[in-house]
C-alpha cells in the first residue's frame, strides 16, 4: 500500500471549458449578422440581463432535481408569486419608488426583492411537506402531484389577485438607460445582471466552501451514501427546495418589474424555460444552468433580431442542437 | 367478449357504470334535449378518445408527455384548415385528417427516438417545451392558422343543422345534419375506443406495461424498449390526432383555445388520473365526469359563491367564483394521485385475485 500517500492533495477536477465558452461562439456567431455593433451591444446586454434572470428561476430547480430527483412542475407558481409579492411592496410604497432620491428607489426594490424570496421560501417548505414529501421516488406521481398542486397554487393567485394584469412601475432611478455611444443599455438590465451574478456567486461559494454545500454536493451525487454517513438529507432537502422557492420568487419579481406588468401566466411561461435551461445545462448542475441561461437568452435575443420568426422555436432548436453534441446536458453530473 | 378483446371492466358497480355512460351517450339527444347538453355529450365523446389515447401512454407504458394535446391540436388544425382553405368536402376532410394523421406520426417518431433513449423524465420536459413552442407557433402563423382568432369553417352540407334527412322528427327529436354529426363522433370514437382496447391487449400492449413496471427487466428479456415507448408514442398521438379533427368537426372552428390550450393539457392528465390510469374504462368515466362538472359544476359553484356573498364571508365568494372550478378539481386531483391512485376504476374494482 506504500503507492498509497494519504498527506497528498486530491487531484483536482479538471473543469471542462468547451461548453462554458459556447455563449461567447454564439455571440461572435452571430456578431456578422446582426451588422451594427451599438444594437449588437445592446442584444448581448439585453440577452445577459435576461439570462440572468431566467438562472436565478431556474438555478433552484436544477439543485432540487439533482438532490431529490424531484421534478417540480409547481416550480412556475413560485415564479408568479414573487412577481405577486413584489406587487404588494410596490404599489403600496409607490411614493418611495417615484420620490426622486437614489437610496429610496434601491430599497423599495431590495425590500420587494427579499419580501418576494422570503415569502417564496416560507411557502416553498409547505409545498414541500404537504405536495412533494407524499410522493418522493416515484416519478410519475411527482410529477402528477407537483402539477396538481401548481393547478391550484395558480387558481389560488387568481383568486386573491383578480383574473387582471396588476401594472407594476419601476422605481424612478432604475427607469432610462446607460447610453454609450451609439448603444443604449437599460439600467434595469444592469442591475438584473448585477443581481444574477451575485446569485451564482453566492451559489458557488455556498456550495463549495462551505459544509452545507459539501453535503448538498455530495446529496446531487450520491444520496445513500450522505445518508449511510449519517446525515439527515431529508432536512438538508427541505433547505434547498426552500432556498430554490425563494430564488424563483426572486427571480419572477424581477421578471414581473423587467415586463412592467404581472399577471400568473408568467409562471407557465418561464417554467418550460427554466426545463429548458437545465435540460441543456445537465441536470443537477449549477454552473451548467448558468451557462445555459445566458445561452438560451443570447440565441433568443440574436434570433428575434435576425430572424423573428425563428425566435419562437429559438429555444427548441438550441436544446436539440446542445442534446446532439452532448447528450447529458452542457455539464453532466455523473450518477445522472 | 371479442369485440372487447377479452378485457371487459371487472366488478359490477364498474360494469353498471359503465354501461350506464355509455347508453346515456348513446342515446344523448334523445334522452336530453337542449344545444347545452348536446354539445357536453359531443365533448365527453372526443375527450374519451383523448384521454384514452393517453393513457396508452401514461397509463399503459408510463410514460409522462405533455404534448399529448400538441396532436390533438394538429388533428383540429389539419381537418379543420382543410375545410377552411378547399371547401367543406369529405374528400377535403379525409385529406386534412390523413395530412394532419402524417404530421403527427412524423412529430411523435422524432420526439419519441429523440428523447425516449436518454431518460425517461426527460421525456415529461422536453415534451412540455416543443409542446409550448408549437402552441406559439400555431398563434403567430397567423396567414394558416388565423392566429389567436383561429379560423371558423364550414363542415359537410350532410352535417349541418340545415340538412334535413327525415322530414318528420324522430322521437321528437329533429332529424338534422347535427343528429347525424353526433353519431359521426360517437361510432368513430366507439371503433376508436375497441381498437385501443385490443392493442393494449394485446402482447404488444403486455410487453408495455412490463417496461412501464420494470424497463431493465423487460430489456434483459430482449424487448427493445425505445422501440415499444416510440410506438406506443406514435398510437397514442394518431388517436389524439382523431380526436382532435372529430372536435373541429363538431365545433365548425378551430383556435389555439380550443385545440392547443395548455390548459387543455391539464384538463386530460385530471380526468385520466380521476378516471384510473391503467384502464382505458378509466378514460369515459374520468372525461364523462370532468366534461359533466365543467359544464355543470360551474353553476352549482356560482350560487354558493352568491350565498357566501351574502353571508359576507371573507376570501370564500372568491374561492367558489365559477372560474376558479379548476380550483377545486386541482385539489381532487391531488388527494386521487395520494389516495386513490387508481382512480375511480380502482375504487370500483374488485381486488385483485378474486375475479368478477
Amino acid at each position: 500500500m506504500s503507492i498509497l500517500d494519504a498527506g497528498a492533495a486530491l487531484p483536482r477536477p479538471k473543469i471542462d471549458l468547451l461548453p462554458a465558452l459556447t455563449p461567447v461562439v454564439v455571440a461572435l456567431a452571430a456578431a456578422p449578422f446582426i451588422g451594427s455593433f451599438s444594437t449588437f451591444l445592446t442584444l448581448t446586454a439585453a440577452g445577459l440581463a435576461m439570462g440572468m434572470m431566467i438562472f436565478t428561476m431556474a438555478s433552484g430547480l436544477t439543485l432540487v432535481f439533482g438532490m431529490m430527483d424531484v421534478l417540480n412542475f409547481g416550480h412556475g407558481a413560485f415564479i408568479a408569486l414573487g412577481a405577486y409579492v413584489a406587487t404588494l411592496v410596490l404599489l403600496p410604497l409607490a411614493s418611495w419608488s417615484s420620490a426622486d432620491s437614489v437610496p429610496l428607489n434601491l430599497a423599495v426594490f431590495l425590500l420587494a426583492a427579499v419580501a418576494a424570496a422570503l415569502v417564496c421560501g416560507a411557502l416553498g417548505w409547505v409545498f414541500e411537506r404537504l405536495i412533494v414529501k407524499p410522493v418522493y421516488g416515484q416519478h410519475l406521481r411527482q410529477i402528477l402531484a407537483t402539477i396538481g398542486g401548481s393547478i391550484i397554487a395558480e387558481q389560488l393567485l387568481y383568486a386573491l389577485f383578480g383574473p387582471d394584469q396588476i401594472p407594476l412601475g419601476l422605481p424612478r432611478t432604475l427607469e432610462g438607460s446607460f447610453v454609450f455611444g451609439e448603444a443604449a443599455v437599460e439600467k434595469y438590465r444592469v442591475l438584473a445582471t448585477l443581481v444574477g451574478l451575485a446569485v451564482f456567486l453566492g451559489e458557488m461559494l455556498i456550495l463549495n466552501r462551505t459544509k452545507i454545500g459539501l453535503l448538498i454536493r455530495a446529496g446531487v451525487e450520491n444520496r445513500e451514501m450522505v445518508e449511510a454517513l449519517g446525515y439527515r438529507i431529508d432536512r438538508l432537502f427541505v433547505g434547498v427546495f426552500m432556498a430554490g422557492s425563494a430564488l424563483a420568487g426572486l427571480g419572477g419579481a424581477m421578471m414581473g418589474l423587467y415586463r412592467g406588468q404581472v399577471h400568473a401566466t408568467i409562471g407557465a411561461e418561464f417554467l418550460v424555460l427554466c426545463f429548458i435551461v437545465i435540460i441543456i445545462g445537465g441536470l443537477g448542475s449549477v454552473g451548467g444552468s448558468f451557462v445555459a441561461s445566458i445561452l438560451v437568452a443570447l440565441i433568443a435575443n440574436y434570433a428575434g433580431f435576425v430572424a423573428p420568426k425563428l425566435a419562437l422555436v429559438s429555444n427548441i432548436l438550441a436544446m436539440v442542437v446542445v442534446l446532439i453534441w452532448r447528450p447529458r446536458g452542457l455539464y453532466p453530473v455523473s450518477g445522472r | 367478449m371479442t369485440l372487447l378483446s377479452g378485457d371487459p371492466p371487472r366488478g359490477r358497480a364498474l360494469q353498471v357504470l359503465i354501461v350506464v355512460v355509455v347508453l346515456a351517450l348513446a342515446f344523448a339527444p334523445f334522452l336530453f334535449p337542449g344545444v347545452k347538453a348536446l354539445n357536453t355529450a359531443a365533448k365527453i365523446l372526443w375527450m374519451i378518445l383523448l384521454v384514452a389515447s393517453y393513457d396508452v401512454l401514461i397509463g399503459y407504458a408510463g410514460i409522462v408527455s405533455f404534448a399529448h394535446v400538441m396532436f390533438f391540436g394538429v388533428g383540429a388544425y389539419g381537418a379543420g384548415l382543410a375545410l377552411y382553405g378547399f371547401g367543406a368536402t369529405w374528400g377535403a376532410l379525409a385529406a386534412g385528417v390523413a395530412a394532419a394523421s402524417a404530421l403527427s406520426l412524423v412529430l411523435a417518431l422524432a420526439i419519441g427516438l429523440f428523447s425516449l433513449r436518454v431518460q425517461a423524465i426527460f421525456f415529461a420536459m422536453v415534451t412540455l417545451a416543443i409542446a409550448y413552442a408549437f402552441n406559439v407557433l400555431a398563434s403567430q402563423l397567423s396567414w394558416l392558422t388565423g392566429g389567436e382568432d383561429g379560423r371558423s369553417f364550414s363542415v359537410p352540407p350532410a352535417l349541418r343543422p340545415g340538412f334535413k334527412w327525415l322530414d318528420h322528427p324522430v322521437l321528437g327529436v329533429q332529424a338534422n345534419g347535427k343528429l347525424l354529426a353526433y353519431y359521426l363522433l360517437f361510432v368513430v370514437v366507439v371503433a376508436a375506443f375497441l381498437v385501443l382496447l385490443r392493442i393494449v391487449n394485446s402482447p404488444f400492449g403486455r410487453v408495455l406495461q412490463a417496461i412501464r413496471e420494470n424497463p431493465f427487466r423487460a430489456e434483459a428479456l430482449g424487448y427493445r424498449t425505445v422501440f415499444h415507448r416510440t410506438l406506443a408514442t406514435c398510437i397514442s398521438a394518431l388517436g389524439a390526432t382523431l380526436a382532435g379533427a372529430l372536435s373541429a368537426l363538431w365545433l365548425r372552428y378551430v383556435g389555439p383555445d380550443t385545440a392547443l390550450s395548455f390548459s387543455i393539457q391539464v384538463d386530460v392528465l385530471v380526468m385520466v388520473v380521476v378516471g384510473g390510469m391503467g384502464s382505458l374504462y378509466g378514460a369515459i368515466l374520468g372525461a364523462a365526469l370532468f366534461v359533466f362538472a365543467e359544464a355543470y359544476l360551474q353553476d352549482l359553484m356560482g350560487g354558493l359563491s352568491h350565498l357566501a356573498e351574502d353571508a359576507r364571508l371573507p376570501l370564500l365568494p372568491a374561492l367558489f367564483h365559477p372560474d376558479r372550478w379548476l380550483l377545486w378539481l386541482g385539489l381532487a386531483f391531488v388527494l386521487a394521485v395520494y389516495f386513490a391512485p387508481t382512480g375511480i376504476i380502482g375504487a370500483l374494482r374488485p381486488a385483485e385475485g378474486k375475479g368478477g
